[in-house]
């Protein structure tokens, strides 16, 4: 094709809505435009004039896939700001709870988002058609991830059991040794679920990435560590804003984050199995090289394999804590609000989530910041697609489309993360 | 009958405006109704196929977008008619209601009977006012839904 432009209103299989204009002109890409509808501005705002203790509560509605991903970078920037830090079975409760949103938010991506491209289905519901016990597998495991976040988060949906300082209840350890059970059958489903993607075909298609991680001397990073990349970045969560700025940009309502000096960057599971490969249990390990992959993997489609191991690894992880799970004495630690700025990043299934607050004596929010991955990887996502239409620029028109938005659903992107209107077509009736 | 078999569920966001309806209707449902267990849902639809499944009965009340006139209020029987928002591949919100009934529908995954009400809003950005013309819609859905509660209590 030498002249045309591709433009796609709705996207299909991703959180939310976004749209990709892709403009091609003597057979080369000349525009390309990955549209965001809705910044989460409006929460930085509401926060204002909030007390911390609120904020767990409110940063969880950003994101109904990942509310515990926003409570986590809440609490720990509230903490860092506190000058406290909470350890021990606390530390690990909240590892687990972690564990148990990677488990539904990357099952609901492998299953239900992803999957159907790469077998050539228009969407989950044909897949299901041809392939049930598959999707029943997925929807299984996703139970069990939303198991462990009901019990610990308190609430079935939405976890309110989360607080600055640690949790309102501890659970018993024979309310978490019942989800053991469970755990165990997910990990299995997750083992199978490693060899099953990594059995799909993948399009030839390496880019050199800069990707950007937490690294922590000794896990596989949730809620700690430095932020890191594969190109010379080792700095502490408190720098970040040294390091990345946001850029708007003119078609979308989203801000462009770059890193100074070097441009896009690439957040998220891929980065994160990149950056932390030793870090996976023995278990995990094996089963990536079992499938075929290195310590090293650049091609973003294969991230449903990354995704799967992933959650393989949290299964893992998440017996491993239940299995040593002594009640502690307390279930939150004592919290004494000063003046002063916070900053967390905590690992949310979709890449790093980046939180800084600036209170008053009185504990009163004065100012947020939260950048969340998805607009993080909005300028890789748009250097990708470049890439991918100009090697591709041959196919048909439709089936070019189709492979874009396979291209941006390999970022597992969260764009809106937070309407869940009904969207109806109304037949005009004919005359 | 134990206590989960009505089951009523609001879905919405309290913090976008009209996404809020679901939740807010089934605020306004009468307390301690007998066999009815009330509850409000936000972001995950697919974890839904999951909690339907020991209920007899299952109302959903949700937002719509159509381009219809606010306030609008639509009911579907998602047993035996298909909800019309798959006509266009690309213009299916991930992982809607509707997507989630026709999943369950393919598993044979479905409660027994399922009602779904749906009130079409206005304003879905940020924000936590609900329009007047949404919000004048509830009355009438809160009517609606004690009458099928009412209705399935007197018959099961």
């Amino acid at each position: 094709m030498t002249n045309k432009t591709i433009k796609v209103d709705y996207l299909a299989r991703v959180e939310g809505e976004g749209a990709l204009y892709i403009k091609v002109k003597d057979n080369k890409v000349s525009d390309v435009k990955f549209k965001i509808f809705e910044p989460p501005r409006f929460f930085e705002a509401f926060l204002r004039g909030r007390k911390y203790t609120e904020a767990p509560d409110i940063t969880a509605r950003i994101c109904g896939i990942c509310p515990v991903a926003y409570q986590m970078s809440t609490v720990h920037a509230m903490e860092q700001a506190f000058g406290v830090s909470v350890e021990g079975q606390l530390r690990e409760l909240r590892r687990l709870l972690y564990c148990g949103e990677w488990i539904e938010s990357h099952v609901l991506h492998v299953y239900m988002l992803h999957a159907p491209d790469f077998l050539g289905y228009q969407d989950v519901v044909q897949m299901a058609k041809d392939y049930p016990d598959i999707v029943k597998r997925g929807l299984q495991m996703k139970k069990a991830g939303n198991a462990i976040v009901s019990l610990l988060g308190g609430r079935e949906i939405h976890p309110i059991n989360v607080r600055v300082g640690g949790f309102y209840r501890a659970p018993s350890k024979q309310e978490l040794a019942q989800l053991a059970e469970k755990l165990k059958w997910g990990r299995d489903a997750a083992l199978g679920t490693v060899k099953w993607t990594s059995q799909l075909p993948f399009p030839d298609f390496e880019q050199d990435y800069e990707f950007v991680a937490l690294r922590h001397p000794s896990e596989y990073p949730f809620n700690e560590g430095r932020l890191v990349s594969n190109k010379g970045l080792d700095i502490a969560v408190q720098e970040y804003e040294n390091h990345f700025v946001e850029e708007h940009i003119e078609h979308s309502n989203a801000l462009h984050s770059i890193l100074l000096g070097k441009g896009a960057y690439f957040v998220g599971p891929l980065a994160r199995y990149n950056l932390n490969f030793d870090r996976l249990s023995p278990l995990a390990r094996q089963a990536a090289q079992d499938a075929g992959l290195f310590s090293t993997c650049r091609n973003p489609f294969q991230s449903i394999i990354v995704r799967s191991i992933e959650t393989l690894y949290a299964f893992d992880e998440a017996l491993r804590i239940i299995d040593g799970y002594e009640p502690p004495e307390r279930s939150s630690i004592e919290i004494y609000p000063k003046a002063g700025i916070g900053y967390a990043c905590t690992e949310a299934p979709r890449g790093i989530l980046y939180h800084r607050y600036k209170l008053n004596e009185a504990g009163l929010i004065e100012n947020a910041k939260i950048v969340p991955p998805t607009s993080q990887n909005q300028k890789v996502i748009e250097v990708d697609l470049r890439h991918f239409v100009e090697k591709s620029i041959d196919l048909p028109e439709d089936q070019l489309t189709w492979q874009c938005e396979q291209a941006i659903r390999n970022y597992d992107p969260c764009i809106s993360c937070a309407t869940h209107f009904l969207k109806v077509y109304i037949e005009p009736q004919s005359e | 009958m134990d206590d989960t078999t009505i089951l009523v569920v609001g879905i919405g966001n309290e913090y976008r405006n009209d996404d809020a309806i679901g939740v807010v209707v089934v605020r306004s449902l009468k307390k301690n109704l007998p066999c009815t267990k009330i509850i409000e849902t936000t972001g995950d639809n697919l974890n839904l196929i999951d909690i339907w499944k020991d209920p007899k009965v299952v109302i959903l009340v949700d937002a719509v977008s159509s381009e219809s006139k606010p306030g609008t209020i639509f009911r579907y029987n998602a047993l035996t008619e298909p909800i019309p928002t798959l006509i266009s591949f690309h213009s299916t919100h991930v992982f809607s209601i509707a997507e989630a009934i026709e999943l369950g529908r393919t598993l044979h995954q479905l409660p027994p009977n399922l009602l779904l009400f749906g009130i079409e809003g206005k304003n879905f950005a940020s924000g936590t006012s609900i329009s007047p013309e949404v919000e004048n819609a509830i009355p009438k859905v809160v009517e609606e839904i004690m009458l099928v509660i009412q209705d399935f209590l007197r018959y099961i």
